[in-house]
């Protein structure tokens, strides 16, 4: 598919979605609002953009709005790939694409666990990588490398409490 | 009238057969899976959270901790995101060494997979068999890197050595003789009655569902997609070589062997192609901020020495940028996601790990069929938890 039309019917189809467009090295990105994020995914999904590829979450602190969450999405008819920004400030939620892309499940799981980004309408939005009652979101810029507890001595009855 | 009760069953994270950590919770009707619950983490490392503070070299070896089955792949997948970001390009013979070492590598992955799953499945002959020829592939990494499974031999910008001429001997050797024993692998297996009984019609997933589950790599492939990111984004020279994308028809465990068997071959023939035709050459490229200064520059020329010095203490800037990077890793798409803020280390590196997506779909397989098939489906995905986990 050719991206230009694509872009061209995605903001007929949605006007005034696409706040911002870029470059990614080859790979063609558009920034769209939270409000209207939903819509133009489906509508992407009806173009034909049938794999989401990944869910890239990234801290940009000290921007304001703070967080990006990064769509990769791609066409298996011709390989054609598309990014999909939004941009959040902290404590807002994305509306979930699990319902349209059964890969968003785990993909938006794993940003929500890591970065604290929530996702409404999500069926099952835990975490996963890290264990259940896990304090902090370890990829925040302000969350320390070393965890959260570095400096304190080990104990084994503070551990006890996570099993 | 009687009340149908379920058992719940966890398998795993310490089963052999879930090929690492992986845990699956099963809620049982009998042997039947009514449900299936993927826990995964028990391998997180954070090495995500770790490359923001290393250098772009430092994060090299880490890269290969991730599938470490087929380590090489991964090295490509990462180098090649990083140069992209430079806008820089290997020259020809690292390109075609660079494949090399990626194709022993899926041969490598698809060993322990081949040997692990028959064994899953009751087949005991045919890990002796994979992990004999796996060892011959470890020891031209041994040659060629100086280390048997993690040889982070590719680096930015190149290769970190050139080839031996004994490693090239063994891969000539080991070209010649694969053939046979691949057939060898097929005579164990392929029409076995025992081996399609338990495969054929197992775990089947189509090719929309697959798609939309983010299914790539050979499980893909198995269900009719001809998706190989060699072939839609050729990368380091691929497009030189003439290999085919074997795909299946119907999408179960029998398929994605099938698949995975064809690509055994596929790969051989890469490799053979690619040490017939190695260009001569220099095997880095001649930015000289990524390699290392020779220790005779470095005792006659002080801006070497400064060089030396600063490469070492600090690393190598790359300028600033975001882009998505893929390669074909053993499992399926491999993808470094990197933000590059114009500093010594990446702002935001994301992996995009194919086996994560691949043990996503397994409540979708899983249920409907029996406990012992959970086994055979499981070992048919190749998943690898230290790629999921990360």
């Amino acid at each position: 598919m050719e991206i230009e039309k694509t872009l061209s019917a995605l903001s007929k189809e949605c006007p005034d979605s696409i706040l911002k467009r870029a470059d990614r090295h080859g790979m063609p990105e558009i920034t769209v609002g939270a409000d209207s994020f939903l819509k133009v995914m489906e509508t992407l999904r009806g173009f034909g953009f049938d794999m989401l590829t990944d869910v890239v979450g990234i801290d940009r602190m000290p921007r304001m709005p703070r967080f990006d969450v990064v769509y990769l999405l791609m066409s298996m008819e011709d390989f054609c790939r598309l990014a999909i920004t939004v941009e959040l400030v902290e404590g807002q939620d994305v509306p979930s694409v699990s319902g349209i892309w059964n890969s968003a499940n785990w993909g938006e799981r794993e940003v929500f666990d890591l970065l604290g980004i929530g996702f409404s309408g999500h069926p099952d939005l835990r975490r996963i990588l890290m264990w259940e009652n896990f304090e902090g979101h370890p990829l925040r810029k302000d969350f320390p490398l070393e965890g959260k507890d570095f400096d304190k001595p080990f104990d084994t009855e503070t551990i006890k409490d996570y099993f | 009238m009687s009340e149908s009760k379920t058992v719940t069953l966890n398998m795993g994270p310490h089963h052999p057969a879930t090929h690492g950590v992986l845990r699956v919770v099963l809620e049982l009707d009998g042997e039947t899976i009514v449900n299936a619950t993927p826990v995964i983490g028990y391998l997180h490392r954070g090495i995500e959270k770790i490359c923001e503070s290393r250098t772009y070299q430092q994060i090299l070896p880490l890269t290969d901790r991730l599938d470490y089955s087929a380590a090489s792949a991964n090295n490509l997948g990462y180098c090649l995101a990083v140069e992209k970001l430079m806008g820089i390009e290997a020259p020809k013979r690292a390109q075609y060494l660079r494949v090399i070492m990626a194709e022993l590598a899926r041969i490598m992955g698809h060993h322990l997979w081949l040997g692990t799953h028959a064994l899953d499945i009751g087949a005991m002959t045919v890990i002796f068999y994979a992990f004999r020829d796996r060892e011959m592939i470890m020891a031209m990494n041994e040659e060629i890197s100086g280390y048997r499974l993690t040889p982070s031999f590719i680096r930015i910008g190149g290769l970190a050595y050139d080839a031996t001429d004994d490693f090239i001997q063994k891969v000539r050797k080991f070209v010649q003789w694969f053939p046979k024993a691949l057939e060898g692998y097929h005579q164990l297996l392929t029409d076995n009655k025992i081996w399609t009984t338990r495969t054929m019609n197992i775990g089947k997933i189509s090719a929309a569902e697959a798609i939309n589950h983010g299914l790539t790599g050979p499980s893909l492939r198995g269900s009719g997609v001809a998706y190989d990111v060699r072939k839609a984004f050729p990368y380091s020279s691929y497009e030189d070589f003439d290999f085919k994308v074997p795909i299946g028809e119907t999408g179960d465990v029998y398929d994605r062997y099938l698949v995975r068997m064809e690509e055994f071959k596929q790969s051989i023939g890469i490799i053979g192609q690619a040490i017939e035709n190695l260009p001569s050459g220099p095997v880095f490229t001649d930015n000289p901020w990524l390699a290392n200064p020779s220790l005779e520059e470095v005792q006659s020329d002080i801006s070497a020495l400064i060089r030396r010095f600063m490469i070492n203490s600090k690393g190598t800037p790359v300028p600033g940028g975001e882009l998505y990077s893929a390669v074909e890793g053993a499992k399926g798409e491999l993808g470094f996601y990197l933000v590059g803020d114009g500093s010594e280390h990446p702002y935001r590196l994301k992996i995009r790990s194919s086996c994560f997506y691949l043990a996503s779909a397994l409540p979708r397989l899983l249920v409907g069929h029996m406990v012992a098939d959970a086994i055979a489906i499981i070992g048919s995905l190749d998943v690898v938890l230290g790629e999921i986990d990360r």
